[in-house]
């Protein structure tokens, strides 16, 4: 499954940021290079071959684990995404954090008051999060936090203060999806006969629903926040952009501005891959919520 | 006893057509409501603009004296930079948002039911190639395709409109293959294909019009993404070419007085925010209006 | 003497289900009352408020729509429609235990059978987990559940394991009464005899009184001492299971035993009670069982029958009994 995704990305990907006008010899030698510096520069870099040869070596490359290395600075493209991932990672698990924090118990709550009021306005608020545009949100608390009340750095990263709004513009645009699914996973728990029967025990009805109810409302959501979490460390190329955040997105976007081929494609086939790893660990983690499947699991071990 | 209830309830709207009672469901969603009003208002805004505001001179033309005015009852979301009526760009630009949104999706639509009804439809290695090609096409992040594909074709509002569209294809794909399974093996569309129709007309006459639930929902929602992916595109300088007045390029604009005149990137991120808060809203009830199964499950 | 031997009393129970533009009149103005260790059987056809009345009890009925318009409650002399719902909790498993119809949907799916029954325990007696856990084990032993399969979950079990796992779950904080909604209705009938089998000797062991909701009248017959018969929201003949099997009174009760096939007249047809029970929204004004009736009179329609004491033990609501000569067909001398 992850072999031919691979594939067709890095083709996709290879073969678009090739169309563009205006490539990176130009920009590497400077407008003032002879007709053989640039000559020589292609040959060097290999882009004297037609695309199809040159997308063919790079999956060669590819196979012995090669990702080529970065036409602009020389570096191999694996250490640079390396060296910007934990940035992505540190970012990522924060806003993943915030979203959790927001949205379980926002879910929860709309799901328990299904129709009243508070159910109303815990998913217009959901809704609120999905419609603001995430670098909006990202300026507006600069402008309230940094700016004007000066609690918080507009951006860079140093220290935990600085990842505190980048964390929360990310979280937020999660938030949504996230409510949703607790709420409506919930609801289908919620009307389980089983609840009932923990009610009839005696068990207190928050913990009918935080214990009972809320283990059963888990694999949605934890497949969203899977999800999510994946998609975030492909890199928030816009609220990194806005808090100036050095991550996968900002090095992914330079790479495509300056057409540097074999960085967005590894960048693309390396994000594809520790997303495929991140959906592994979140099938594990069904396993641990869900004893139906723990029980398919070790069946398939024997 | 919960199914006993819900009876009398079913027995009531058993009369209506059922265009007719969707409208009614849809009628009595209060959000949804809310979002058909503001979004009429603002179609009627960027329609109004058209007719009122002279291009040229209060949308573009530039007046270095009025610049950076705050706002105040003469300009009530304040000037730009070179002067220019915020309230009159942001007007104005609803045309472009609500454009870009709309045929960007469009082409997402024509594109994306044709390859899903055909994957969904024709199934083996056909469908197998459609559907890895749009779990491909979807593995990229949407904001980098766009990116992508406009610094490949250049700037310009139909690139921008192209680049926002292909990054909503595997959705429209994905749902259409769907609901394109479901329907295909029903015995109607067997019966229908016993009577010797052809294959398309059973697909446009008997597939299709089955699988039009959820493509309208999603072309809604869909268009609510497209106007953020539209802006985050201007919003990094890749969108919209400069004083045309795109919300997102405004806000681009406006990012550099931040500091003294954060109304700037105020009106512009409100105008994106309420329409889309609007479609999503739309697009919600439409949801549970046509599924009334999935109430309140949004 | 006698009074401390009640266990339960329900006194003008009125449950209502307050929809957007009807309600659903479920249970009506109920009175009963049990004595420790007696069983009642609570019998009537599905919809009948039988279940929403053992709900009403455990005051577990879903709220909103379910409301309690009046009534009270009183276990050993306690009224539990005013207790806070803090001390309802206590009550709730310790107290009263209430068994559901469906096994299949009765556990849940992400716990143990022990934590399970383990949980109950640990709330009402306050021991520690192992405690709590041992003593799960033993219960399941009681029901005849091997104790290593504790660690196990509900998907592993069949529907009649799990059926115990509930009775189990009811049983083991030693609860003064148990509800059991139709608790055999959803196994297969070899399962049914012995999980029935079952219960009867732990009730009798625990001298647990019973509330048995059932609409089978054989399972009445085996383990009741007293039976209420229900229709629509209303109990319409209440006595001792000799009074109701050989004394029948009300001609609904009478239309139940005559919808039993009876393998020693094959030949006769079966006698269903005509029509349906009416809408519970839309309860008609005198007796709600007078459309389907074969003696309704004319009062029948405009007279809401009251329970009326025909012996000690005895109580039926019917109008007709007021006519001087009346009686029901099975009441009547055969042959």
């Amino acid at each position: 499954m992850l072999i031919p995704v691979i594939l067709i990305t890095s083709f996709i990907v290879f073969f678009i940021i090739n169309l563009a006008p205006g490539d990176v010899v130009a920009q590497l030698t400077g407008g003032d290079a002879t007709q053989e510096e640039i000559a020589q520069v292609r040959a060097q870099l290999g882009l004297d071959q037609p695309i199809l040869i040159r997308y063919i070596k790079y999956l060669g490359g590819l196979l012995h684990g090669d990702l080529g290395t970065s036409y602009v600075t020389g570096r191999s493209v694996y250490a640079s995404y390396m060296e910007k991932l934990p940035a992505t990672l540190q970012l990522a698990l924060a806003s993943i954090f915030v979203s959790i924090l927001i949205s379980i118990p926002l879910g929860i709550s709309s799901a328990v008051h299904q129709g009243s009021i508070r159910d109303n306005v815990g998913m217009v608020a959901a809704l609120l999060g999905l419609s603001m545009p995430n670098f909006w949100l990202g300026l507006l608390l600069i402008i309230v936090f940094a700016l004007n009340l000066g609690w918080l750095p507009s951006g860079g990263s140093d220290g935990f203060k600085s990842i505190i709004l980048p964390a929360i513009t990310v979280g937020t645009g999660l938030t949504a999806m996230l409510t949703r699914t607790t709420r409506s996973s919930m609801l289908d728990v919620i009307r389980q006969d089983y609840l009932r029967t923990a009610r009839a025990k005696g068990v207190p009805e928050r913990l009918v629903i935080r214990k009972h109810a809320l283990k059963n409302a888990l694999i949605p959501v934890i497949t969203v926040i899977g999800t999510q979490l994946g998609s975030c460390l492909g890199g928030a190329i816009l609220t990194e952009t806005v808090f100036s955040w050095p991550g996968v997105g900002r090095l992914i976007l330079d790479a495509v501005n300056s057409r540097d081929i074999p960085m967005v494609t590894g960048c693309i086939v390396l994000k594809t891959i520790t997303i495929s790893i991140i959906l592994l660990i979140v099938d594990l983690l069904y396993a641990v919520v869900d004893p139906r499947i723990r029980a398919q699991y070790s069946k398939g071990g024997k | 006893m919960t199914e006993k209830k819900r009876v009398p309830a079913s027995r009531r709207y058993a009369k209506r057509s059922q265009t007719a009672e969707i409208w009614h469901r849809l009628c009595k969603n209060k959000g949804a409501m809310l979002g058909l009003l503001i979004m009429i208002v603002i179609v009627c805004i960027a329609i109004g603009a058209g007719f009122l505001l002279d291009y040229d001179k209060d949308v573009i033309g530039q007046n270095i004296s009025q610049r950076l005015q705050h706002p105040s009852w003469a300009h009530p979301m304040g000037t730009d930079a070179t002067g220019r009526d915020m309230m009159y760009r942001i007007f104005y630009g609803a045309r472009y948002s609500l454009s870009i949104g709309i045929i960007s999706v469009l082409i997402a639509l024509v594109i994306g039911v044709t390859l899903g009804v055909i994957a969904g439809y024709c199934g083996g290695v056909v469908g197998e190639i459609i559907m890895r090609g749009s779990d491909a096409v979807a593995a990229i992040p949407s904001i980098l395709m766009a990116i992508a594909i406009v610094s490949a074709f250049g700037q310009s509002m139909l690139n921008l409109m192209l680049a926002v569209g292909v990054t909503s294809v595997p959705q429209f794909i994905r749902i259409t293959h769907a609901a394109t399974l479901t329907v295909r093996n029903q015995e109607y569309v067997e019966a229908s294909r016993c009577l010797g129709l052809h294959q398309w007309q059973i697909i446009l006459f008997h597939v299709l019009p089955n699988c039009l639930s959820p493509i309208i929902v999603q072309t809604t929602l869909r268009v609510a993404s497209a106007i953020i992916s539209a802006s985050s595109l201007s919003f990094l300088g890749l969108g919209v070419p400069a004083p045309m007045p795109e919300w997102g390029g405004m806000l681009s604009a406006g990012r550099s007085y931040i500091r003294t005149h954060s109304y700037l990137t105020l009106f512009p991120g409100l105008a994106i925010m309420i329409t889309v808060l609007a479609l999503n809203l739309l697009g919600d009830g439409l949801r549970d209006a046509l599924d009334p199964k999935l109430k309140g499950k949004k | 003497m006698e009074e401390n031997n009640t266990v339960l009393q329900i006194e003008n129970l009125t449950v209502h289900y307050v929809l957007e533009d009807e309600t659903v009149e479920a249970v009506n103005g109920i009175n009963l009352s049990l004595q420790r260790g007696k069983v009642l059987g609570l019998v009537g056809e599905t919809g009948a408020g039988k279940t929403t009345t053992g709900l009403a009890c455990m005051r577990l009925i879903p709220n909103p729509p379910g409301v309690i318009k009046t009534g009270r409650v009183l276990i050993d002399g306690t009224d539990l429609m005013t207790l806070p719902e803090m001390k309802m909790n206590d009550v709730r498993g310790k107290e009263i235990s209430m068994i559901f119809q469906d096994p299949m949907t009765s556990l849940n799916p992400a716990f143990t059978v022990g934590e399970q029954i383990a949980e109950s325990v640990q709330l009402h007696d306050h021991v520690s987990k192992d405690a709590a856990y041992k003593k799960a084990q033993e219960m399941l032993e009681l029901v005849g559940i091997p104790a290593e399969r504790a660690g196990e979950y509900p998907h592993q079990f069949s529907g009649g394991m799990r059926q115990r796992v509930v009775i189990a779950i009811a049983l083991t904080c030693n609860p003064k009464l148990l509800i059991a909604d139709e608790p055999t209705t959803a196994l297969d009938v070899t399962i049914q005899a012995q999980v029935l089998d079952m219960m009867k000797q732990l009730i009798e062991k625990y001298q647990t009184s019973v509330i048995m909701i059932t609409h089978d009248l054989g399972i009445v017959a085996e383990i009741c001492d007293e039976v209420a018969v229900m229709y629509a929201g209303s109990i319409v003949e209440r006595g001792t299971l000799e009074d109701i099997f050989n004394n029948t009174m009300h001609p609904y009760t009478e239309g139940l035993f005559n919808s039993l096939p009876n393998i020693g007249h094959r030949g006769e047809d079966l006698k269903p009670i005509p029509g349906l029970m009416p809408d519970p929204t839309n309860l008609p004004e005198g007796c709600a069982f007078a459309p389907r009736c074969a003696y309704a009179g004319e009062s029948c329609k405009c007279v809401r029958p009251e329970l009326r004491a025909v012996s000690d033990t005895h109580f039926v609501a019917c109008n007709a009994y007021s006519r001087k000569d009346f009686s029901i067909e099975r009441s009547k001398p055969h042959e």
